[in-house]
């Protein structure tokens, strides 16, 4: 009976129509799992076996790009309850964290994951690193990840300034500050005087959008941390892969000539 | 005591803690591997490159690691609240006032420099210098497996600067700094009211050059010499390691280029000027090297 159906429903149209195949152990068979696969097919069809091994990459890409789709899914969830606004962020993260269904759960994931992730992209790049795979012909897949690294980076500090509580706007007042002493643009930088800058017109004042971290900046932070700094890195994360790619593959050591 | 048990029981604090394991013990890790294929001559990396399917051998790795990953931060995520506190008050300043623990590097770096070199002039060159690596390393060998032996420069100058310079003083800066940003063993209690005697100098005052007239002016040769001393680092250094590197290894200078050597000894030089400036404020109390009317070094 249980059979029949199964069989019944692996022949529908529409089954067929969305897996093109089964799990048949063969060569040809599962070479098509991957290449049909728009998930999958980001690999290549065959690697080298070392690449493989958990001891050579540590895995830690493959894990920073999981942890970028997680925070990708739980940063979603938490923009339905979230309101950048001065008057309404705090009470929005409080009501997240004790009446929101799995709210305290979602929004822990989120911070969690997006700690772990400035980890696991630091790890990243050393393994790249110690194995030597910025060298030719990968130099310019190391300065896309020095991008990413960046991205990274940016994205966990705007998203620190969301909740609005004294954690978030002072650890990110000690961070902008820097920017006032920008060389020539910023007012209290070398030659910035000079240059007329002041606090209502230097560089932190338009990353800011005011002359210290308020409402404008929560908004400003907001746009950049939801929209703005995923698509870019989504776009960097793109070229990455398909660099890994185009490179052929994972490095290792050149085979062996025979 | 207590005050340590309070750090580590922050849950902000526990990621320091994953880095400082998962950093360093990748780094034996990886020296570990290095070791025993340097020794062994061949990499042990070069005889597994006959190629595997990705279905199922990688995907299967892939798919356990996945679900590592996401039962720890879902445990993590049920054990530990992400912390929210009393809601912004721009007029209530807490002390000390830490930035998000990956910047904290940076954040010490303010010990030792002015914000324009400490927060824009450094961070700027770390990202430019790390962008410049595979530009600047030409050795051809050590692509593609754990190896100390034929890259000891490159690996020994990065790990300075990564284990040391940017991992270790997150941790001081997370461990060791109170209110104040002044120092604190872990155990200690937080005083916030802790009087740290400022007894710096200038460089030029510990050869009794005063830095400001009695009037208040600028003394203009405190600026000259100081000047002379930030200028001459440079320029003495980086012809002279250049004459060296011609001197010691001919072939190697050729090949290397001079615009690549300039590049690479103005970023190694300002890399090492952080520690040089860290044990001149230790040891001789050094607060400016060079003090100008626009900026101080
Ligand atoms: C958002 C951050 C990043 C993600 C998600 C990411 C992802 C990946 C993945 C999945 C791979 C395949 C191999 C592996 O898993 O190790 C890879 C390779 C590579 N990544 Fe990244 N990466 C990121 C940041 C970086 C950074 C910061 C660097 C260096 C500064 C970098 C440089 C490279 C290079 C050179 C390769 C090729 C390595 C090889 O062939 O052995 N990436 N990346």
């Amino acid at each position: 009976m249980l059979a029949q159906i199964k069989k019944k429903i692996k022949s529908s149209d529409i089954y067929k129509s969305i897996f093109r195949h089964g799990y048949e152990d063969t060569q040809r068979n599962r070479a098509l799992m991957v290449v049909d696969n728009v998930f999958l097919h980001l690999h290549p069809v065959r690697v080298s076996r070392h690449a493989v091994n958990y001891g050579y990459t540590w895995g830690m890409g493959g894990i920073s790009f999981l942890l970028f789709i997680i925070l990708t899914i739980t940063g979603v969830i938490l923009m339905f309850y979230y309101r950048p606004a001065a008057e309404y962020a705090y009470e929005d993260m409080k009501y997240l964290m004790n009446d929101v269904p799995f709210g305290a759960l979602i929004r822990n994931m989120h911070r969690w994951s997006a700690h772990l992730m400035v980890i696991t992209v630091m790890l990243h790049m050393f393994r790249v690193f110690l194995t030597g795979s910025y060298k030719p012909p990968r130099q310019f897949n190391w300065v896309i990840g020095v991008i990413l690294l960046l991205l990274t980076f940016l994205l966990s500090f705007t998203g620190y300034l969301l909740p609005w509580d004294q954690l978030a706007i002072w650890a990110v007042t000690v961070g902008t500050n820097m920017a006032r002493a920008t060389p020539f643009l910023g007012h209290q930088g070398p030659f910035g005087p000079e240059l007329g800058m002041r606090p209502d017109n230097d560089i932190r004042f338009l990353l800011l959008g005011g002359t210290q971290v308020g409402p404008p900046a929560l908004l400003r932070f907001y746009v950049l941390h939801c929209i703005f700094l995923p698509l870019v890195t989504a776009i960097f994360l793109a070229v990455h892969f398909w660099r890994v790619r185009k490179d052929g593959g994972i490095s290792g050591p050149a085979p062996k000539k025979i | 005591m207590h005050n340590l048990l309070k750090i580590l029981g922050n849950p902000d604090n526990f990621p320091i803690i994953i880095l400082l394991f998962t950093v360093y013990g990748f780094f034996i890790y990886s020296m570990k591997k290095a070791k025993r294929n340097d020794e062994r001559g061949v990499p042990y990396e070069a005889d597994e490159t006959d190629k595997v399917q990705v279905w199922p051998y990688l995907v299967r790795v892939e798919f356990i690691a996945a679900i590592a990953v996401m039962v720890f931060v879902l445990l993590w995520s049920i054990a530990f609240d992400a912390p929210l506190e009393e809601p912004a008050n721009p007029t209530l300043t807490p002390n000390p006032s830490k930035a998000p623990w990956y910047f904290l590097g940076l954040q010490e770096m303010l010990v030792y420099f002015d914000p324009w070199i400490a927060g824009v002039l450094l961070p700027g060159l770390i990202i430019i210098g790390l962008m410049a690596i595979p530009y600047i390393d030409i050795n051809p060998k050590g692509n593609g497996y754990y190896t100390f032996k034929e890259r000891k420069w490159a690996i020994t100058i990065f790990a300075f600067g990564f284990l040391v310079l940017w991992v270790l003083l997150i941790f001081v800066g997370t461990f060791f700094r109170g209110p104040g940003w002044n120092f604190f063993w872990p155990w200690e209690e937080w005083d916030p009211h802790k009087v740290v005697a400022i007894t710096n100098v200038d460089l030029t005052e510990l050869f009794g050059i005063p830095t400001y007239n009695p009037n208040g002016a600028l003394n203009p040769i405190a600026s000259i010499l100081g000047g002379v001393v930030v200028i001459g680092y440079y320029a003495i250094l980086m012809p002279l390691g250049w004459l060296w590197l011609k001197r010691k290894m001919p072939d190697f200078a050729e090949k290397f280029g001079l615009t690549r050597y300039i590049v690479t000894s103005y970023l190694f030089l300002t890399m090492i000027a952080l520690p040089i400036k860290m044990i001149l404020r230790w040891t001789l109390n050094v607060k400016y090297v060079w003090v100008t009317p626009w900026f101080n070094v």
